[in-house]
């Protein structure tokens, strides 16, 4: 590992140790699906992405969209290291009257670009971010992750044919391929393989990579830049990724930690910090 | 009487902003002739959007254009407008209050022979409901060009109906347009005839009959659904002392639903909807339609003389 990627690595692994204590602390959420992102989430923020957090309105920034809107604690863990917000306000999630709704809303949080939560319709307002950037003559670059098994819904395939259309190459998709949805796995409920070719297909520029190795994730970006050609990162992930328990669980995709789990899990969050 | 349609009367006014305002874009979904967004992609071709019969997406792209300051209009015809991507309306550009317009044509039953899979009955209920949502209704070719300029100066999520269909004429070229401002076309004393949409200009038919037969209609012209003026309704209202709605809509929902809900709460009078009474439409000419499904000046008289009635 580089010594950026054991960095960001660290960063990832704060984060992961912020989804448990907020979700803990609301009794509900989604940190499942915000452990097996966290990775990424952190290289983005934390080495990509060219964003201000002094000034969220900043016209040149990078942009990002979270279009499985139910890992807000990730995104929202990684805003507060930033500097958006307080840290401490992390723990208000999800609660009345705080700015950390369940799902992200843009205006209520700096730092949210839109709002999301109903599955399959980021992928669209990433391209309508990404269409304005080209029509303006603009360098940034527009970055949207997608769960895997919101691959299912059909907005994403139109969207994906429009980013090619209009040839969107400053558009960077990521799927976090951790392969559980709500009912298991989603090769049996509803089946997304070969979803690579299905991208490639569709006129994308297609990587497939290890999603919890921060130095793939950094090459892979670092390569889609380069292409004429809107480009998606296929993420292998694990669901639930760096707490033993909740690894491959699709049970924990909705469901936050019970007292004794929260201890076990902080253990080995901070075990390796 | 002259006839126009309104639609023709958007794509001017779509091409008149692509002239004067480089922050305008304009989405469609394989309907730019129909629509007449095709007169905005004559003047601004790089600013026009196809996005393919992919009406979920043409509103998530909206809303993305608009979270990044541009001014979105996005057409295709009502039903597709606001029925097939109603959660993406609600989600990627009320909620966050974005500056999208979502203009259709092809509502209500004027459609005609497409038959009911493309008669917009539903529109204005659907979108009424969502929070942070303007609905507007012109009455005529001309409002409906000046409504376009309004709503390209007001900053946030507006929903506009049009029809396809030539329709009659009631304003001058110059007519003006205010969102939330109702207009006052005839006065009167004994009922208030409160239309929307090519309703108004049968509301005034309906007017003079009822003339004719010693009534005196007050006519009301709501080309803004939402926010609705309840003050220009309520001066008029306290006078006649009862009411008649009428829109080429549900009476589900619709402005019938709106009014009755004012009334309802801050001033009992009778009321009497005209509009579709909880049906599909079906194909023929508009004329037949309207008609078979109580939408003409004489149902309007009709009901005028029922309120009146009711008053007793």
């Amino acid at each position: 590992m580089t010594p950026t990627a054991q960095e960001l690595s660290k960063i990832a692994r704060l984060l992961r140790s912020h989804v448990i204590e907020m979700t803990t602390a609301a009794g509900s959420g989604h940190p499942g699906g915000s452990l097996s992102a966290a990775d990424l989430i952190a290289t983005l923020y934390f080495e990509v992405m060219n964003h201000d957090p002094k000034n969220p309105q900043w016209e040149d920034r990078d942009r990002f969209v979270l279009s499985k809107g139910h890992v807000a604690p990730v995104l929202y863990s990684a805003l507060a290291e930033s500097g958006y917000f307080p840290v401490e306000d992390l723990v208000t999630l999800r609660k009345m009257g705080s700015k950390l709704q369940g799902h992200p809303v843009r205006g209520k949080v700096p730092g949210i670009e839109m709002s999301t939560g109903s599955l399959g319709q980021g992928l669209s307002m990433a391209c309508g971010i990404a269409l304005a950037g080209k029509l303006d003559g603009k360098d940034y670059w527009t970055y949207c992750l997608l769960g895997d098994g919101e691959m299912q819904s059909g907005q994403n395939w139109e969207a994906m044919m429009f980013a090619a259309k209009y040839k969107l190459n400053h558009l960077i998709a990521f799927v976090d391929r951790n392969k559980l949805q709500i009912e298991g796995d989603t090769e049996s409920v509803m089946s997304l393989e070969p979803l690579s070719e299905k991208w490639l297909s569709f006129g994308w520029n297609v990587y497939e990579i290890d999603g919890h190795n921060i130095d793939h994730i950094l090459g892979a970006i670092r390569e889609a830049k380069s292409s004429k050609d809107p480009s998606v990162i296929i993420m292998r992930t694990v669901k639930g990724k760096g707490v033993s328990f909740m690894e491959n669980n699709a049970g924990f995709h909705g469901r936050s930690c019970k007292p004794e789990e929260h201890e076990q899990a902080m253990k080995e969050l901070k075990g390796v910090l | 009487m002259t006839k126009l349609a309104q639609r023709n009367y958007y794509g001017k006014a779509l091409a008149k902003l692509a002239a004067e305002n480089p922050n305008v874009v304009v989405l469609d979904a394989d309907l730019a002739g129909s629509t007449k967004t095709s007169e905005f992609r004559k003047v601004a071709p790089e600013r026009f959007i196809e996005v393919g019969i992919a009406e979920q997406d043409m509103i998530g792209i909206a809303g993305g254009l608009a979270a990044s300051g541009k001014t979105v209009f996005a057409s295709t015809f009502a039903v597709f407008a606001t029925g097939r991507c109603w959660e993406q309306i609600r989600l990627a550009m009320a909620y966050p209050r974005l500056n999208v317009k979502v203009v259709s044509t092809h509502c209500g039953i004027s459609v005609g022979p497409d038959g009911a899979s493309h008669q917009a009955l539903e529109d204005i209920a659907i979108m009424r409901a969502i929070p942070n949502m303007t609905v507007i209704s012109p009455a005529d070719a001309y409002e409906a060009y000046a409504a376009t300029l309004a709503i390209a100066d007001y900053d946030g999520p507006v929903y506009m109906r049009l029809g396809r269909a030539d329709m009659p004429v009631l304003f001058d070229e110059d007519v003006t347009f205010e969102i939330g401002k109702a207009k006052k076309l005839r006065s009167g004393t004994d009922v208030t005839l409160i239309g929307t949409g090519q309703m108004v200009s049968l509301c005034m038919d309906a007017a003079e009959m009822l003339e004719q037969a010693g009534v005196s209609a007050e006519v009301i012209n709501i080309s803004t659904i939402k926010p609705l003026d309840i003050e220009t309704i309520y001066e008029s209202v306290s006078k006649t002392g009862c009411v008649v709605t009428a829109e080429e809509h549900s009476v589900i929902g619709g402005l019938g639903s709106a009014v009755a809900e004012f009334l309802s709460e801050n001033y009992s009078c009778p009321i009497t909807r005209v509009g579709t009474r909880d049906t599909f439409g079906e194909s023929g000419n508009p004329d037949e339609l309207f008609k078979k499904y109580g939408l003409t000046a004489e149902d309007i008289r009709d009901a005028a003389e029922l309120s009146i009635k009711k008053k007793e």
